[in-house]
């Protein structure tokens, strides 16, 4: 007896000694995940736990690249068809090894799950190969089979399967209600849940032997607690009780960017934050002339400056940077004179009355920014009765289509610029889906067509060539008000290099944060 | 006695049954829990499937009789976030909040007596006056600014004070996890709990003070002037005795204020406790957790007025429970 513990002594001594660079990184951000189960809601917070206990098969670089993770290398095969070869010698937090059969294991619950299965509904099947290789099949040529595998984090089939202590199976999907699978984890990733308490903190181990020997991560173990109120997470990074927060509150850059002891990063965002205006609620919507003068006198650069305090990037379309779609000879066209002109043109130099909804606690300043708008819509003598509610009260209202302008901010779950336009800028349409959140009833057949012409196009140039023509259309003829993308920021403690980690999309690769002492 | 406590206990039942009532009909205007539940881009046929898995397309009294039926059970539904009774979540959380409650309350009558009967017998001295003065500003500030001054003065300028949380907690009794017994947990205990007190405690010191002022002209203290007790006795025996009685009423009541005005100080420093629970409760739309915790605060409520009107009768025995 003694013997075991004196060696467990010198184990963990050797242990302690071997990982004497290993650091400890306290974050703060302001939630903590929903579920432990990768596949129960597509949020930012799933995805960032994901990005920490997983790997998907590839993943997005800086750039908007694709960097190979559990899929070594991929090549197509035919039209319809992806063959992607997986990483050998890869273990889940279990034990078992990774195999073909997670990755069809976890497919299948992708196809099952009501946030996730939008996106897949392309694919017809998952073919396993062999062991170690599998083709993803689709019903027609699809261009974004590599945006999908990013969202494709393979899970222990061996763990979840059988069924729990109140007889249920292990891999049951439940979207309210408690399941196994949202409180027990077993991925590749380099991170494991070692301890969890919602709602007030979630402790991470690294994981022994992590497959990604080339990974300059050294943080072993991570606390995660969420600190809802901006000002307390600031403070908390400020006294140094937390290494690293998200997001910080463009109020407080100037405080950081002043402080000798942290940093703050920041990246431009991919979230458009838009205006609609519902051409069935108001007639004068369904004149381009009207919709173009609304489009030139607002003043997106003036919101940015004034509003966002430079912590957003001014858009004139649905596409950031870095997107395919994205059109460079779009921008902002704020012209007050020529927004006059054009309202007169219309035959509406009196303006008229209208009401518009907006939450207030959903983006940042949402409610401030249509403030702004409102009021910049007062110089073309349109009168805006102005609402703004929290966000739970607010998107009921939106479904009901209640008011005139109502401002939406959408991020494209694939990162590709179809996705903007299916969702907010296509013809309302119930059997397909499109246009669920186009409150504007925007409608124009030209723009449906390309959509589905570009969902069918695999050659990158020619579908670049097709989205960005739709961004021009959409454009000229002002389907909707953009306004700008928000930025994202990150704080954190001089010594802790969170900038090489951070992305765009919002999920930082923590498994490979560098910490200085 | 007895008589006394099944009424009090019918009244309880009333009053739980009223705000379940109330909070229950309130739901549908919070917002749609849904929304909170799926991602933006689910269509519309999968949301209203869930709906009707989950019950919210029933009728309201359809759902609400379902609700009464569990809830004499002890079974107040399952928060849609927690994935737990919410009875349970919300008692989960009650420890930290009792301890900041009982914190604070030890902060106000550790100040509130004494500054208050100092300024009752020593009405012009300029430290009374002081008292006076800082009471009203105290009185007038909002706790969330009280709050975020003492984090930025305390925890970030002079780094004194641990800026958010409980900090290290032990368990106790099997289920109490209490951060009484730690140095950690009562470093983090001290700013929230001043924080919920500078609400309540320039009230208690000018309660205090005006009652021990009228006291002290009363015809029986002139008459212990005119026996030749000493001060001392006069001022904590004889007047302090009395002054105490309005006081406890108050203070009885305010304690289940307290628990209200918990939410703002837990969301500010992020103290895991019901407060908190509650507010993103709302934020999230997650109505069982909601409606729980009314019912919960109502509870709170009807028995510390319980236990006042017991102490009243210790303190002064002609005060009868039962009424006729």
């Amino acid at each position: 007896m003694k013997k075991t513990a004196s060696i467990l002594a010198g184990a963990a001594l050797a242990l302690s000694i071997a990982s004497a660079q290993a650091a400890t990184l306290k974050m703060a951000y302001d939630a903590d995940p929903v579920s432990l189960d990768p596949y129960e809601q597509l949020s930012g917070g799933t995805l960032q736990l994901s990005h920490l206990t997983h790997d998907p098969l590839l993943r997005w670089d800086r750039n908007l690249g694709f960097e190979p993770r559990l899929a070594e290398k991929w090549e197509r095969v035919d039209d319809n068809t992806m063959r992607f070869h997986l990483r050998k010698g890869v273990k889940f937090h279990s034990g078992n090894d990774f195999t073909a059969k997670d990755v069809a294991f976890t497919f299948k619950r992708l196809q099952d799950s009501p946030d996730f299965k939008g996106i897949f509904a392309p694919f017809k099947e998952l073919k396993v190969v062999d062991d170690h290789t599998i083709d993803m099949v689709t019903k027609e040529p699809f261009p974004l089979v590599l945006n999908n595998m990013t969202y494709l984090f393979p899970m222990d089939s061996q763990f979840f399967s059988g069924e729990d202590a109140n007889g249920k199976p292990k891999d049951l999907l439940v979207k309210h209600g408690d399941s196994f699978a949202s409180r027990n984890i077993s991925g590749t990733g380099p991170f494991t849940v070692s301890s969890r308490q919602q709602g007030v903190k979630v402790e991470f181990q690294r994981t022994a032997d992590y497959w990604d020997a080339a990974s300059p991560g050294n943080v072993d173990k991570i606390v995660l607690t969420p600190i809802k109120e901006a000002p307390t997470r600031v403070a908390a990074l400020l006294s140094g009780d937390v290494d690293f927060i998200a997001p910080v509150p463009p109020t407080d850059h100037k405080r950081l960017k002043g402080s000798d002891k942290v940093d703050l990063v920041t990246l431009g965002g991919t979230r458009i934050i838009t205006f609609q205006m519902n051409q069935e609620r108001v007639e004068a919507f369904k004149d381009p002339k009207v919709r173009l003068a609304i489009a030139y006198a607002i003043n997106q650069e003036g919101i940015v400056k004034k509003i966002m305090k430079g912590f957003a990037t001014p858009g004139a379309q649905f596409s950031p940077k870095g997107y395919l779609g994205h059109n460079p000879a779009l921008t902002p066209r704020y012209d007050l004179k020529k927004a006059k002109q054009l309202m007169k043109e219309a035959g509406y130099e009196n303006g008229f009355n209208i009401t518009m909804m907006a939450p207030n606690n959903r983006y940042v300043n949402d409610a401030k920014i249509a403030q702004a708008v409102a009021s910049m819509l007062s110089k073309i003598n349109i009168k805006v009765d102005l609402k703004t509610m929290p966000k739970a009260q607010y998107w009921p209202e939106f479904d009901k289509r209640a008011a005139d302008m109502m401002m939406i901010g959408w991020h494209s779950d694939t990162e590709d610029t179809n996705n903007f336009f299916e969702f907010l800028s296509a013809c309302p349409n119930k059997d397909t889906g499109w246009g669920q959140y186009n409150s504007g009833n925007y409608c124009n057949k030209k723009i449906d067509s390309m959509i589905a012409e570009a969902n069918a196009t695999t050659d990158v140039e020619k579908r670049t060539k097709i989205m960005q023509e739709m961004e021009k259309i959409v454009y000229d003829e002002a389907g909707f008000i953009p306004l700008h993308w928000q930025n994202l920021s990150w704080g954190a403690r001089k010594g802790v290099n969170v900038d090489p980690v951070v992305n765009v999309m919002n999920f930082p690769y923590l498994g490979d944060l560098v910490v200085e002492e | 006695m007895i008589a006394f406590f099944i009424k009090r206990f019918f009244q309880a039942v009333v009053v739980m049954f009223v705000i379940s009532l109330i909070s229950f009909s309130i739901q549908d205007n919070l917002g749609d829990p849904l929304r909170e539940l799926v991602g933006q881009a689910v269509s519309e046929e999968e949301r209203q499937a869930l709906r009707d898995e989950m019950g919210l397309n029933d009728p309201f009294l359809v759902q609400y009789v379902r609700f009464a039926k569990n809830a004499l059970q002890g079974d107040l539904g399952e928060s849609y976030f927690f994935k737990e009774p919410a009875l349970e979540v919300i008692l989960n959380k009650f420890p930290a909040t009792l301890e900041l409650v009982i914190g604070a309350t030890f902060i106000i009558v550790l100040f509130s007596v004494p500054l208050g009967v100092y300024s009752a017998i020593k009405p012009q001295s300029v430290f009374s006056k002081a008292v006076m003065g800082f009471s009203i500003v105290g009185i007038s500030i909002p706790v969330f600014l009280t709050a975020i001054g003492l984090i930025y003065l305390f925890s970030i300028e002079l780094g004194w004070m641990p800026s958010y949380g409980r900090g290290e907690t032990v368990e106790i009794l099997g289920f109490w996890e209490s951060g009484f017994f730690t140095q950690d947990g009562l470093e983090h205990l001290i700013l929230p709990c001043f924080t919920l007190a500078s609400i309540m405690l320039p009230l208690f010191i000018r309660l205090i003070r005006a009652e021990m002022m009228e006291v002290l002209q009363s015809e029986y203290v002139k008459f212990a002037w005119a026996k030749g007790i000493s001060p001392r006795r006069i001022y904590f025996l004889h007047a302090l005795k009395n002054t105490m009685l309005p006081v406890i009423t108050v203070g009885g009541v305010q304690i289940g204020t307290m628990v209200a005005y918990t939410i703002l100080t837990e969301t500010v420093f992020q103290w895991p406790g019901m407060g908190f629970l509650f507010l993103e409760a709302v934020n999230r739309v997650d109505t069982p957790l909601i409606v729980a915790y009314l019912i919960v605060v109502g509870a709170i409520f009807v028995v510390t007025n319980t236990l006042v009107d017991l102490i009243y009768g210790l303190v002064n025995p002609t005060v009868k429970l039962a009424g006729r």
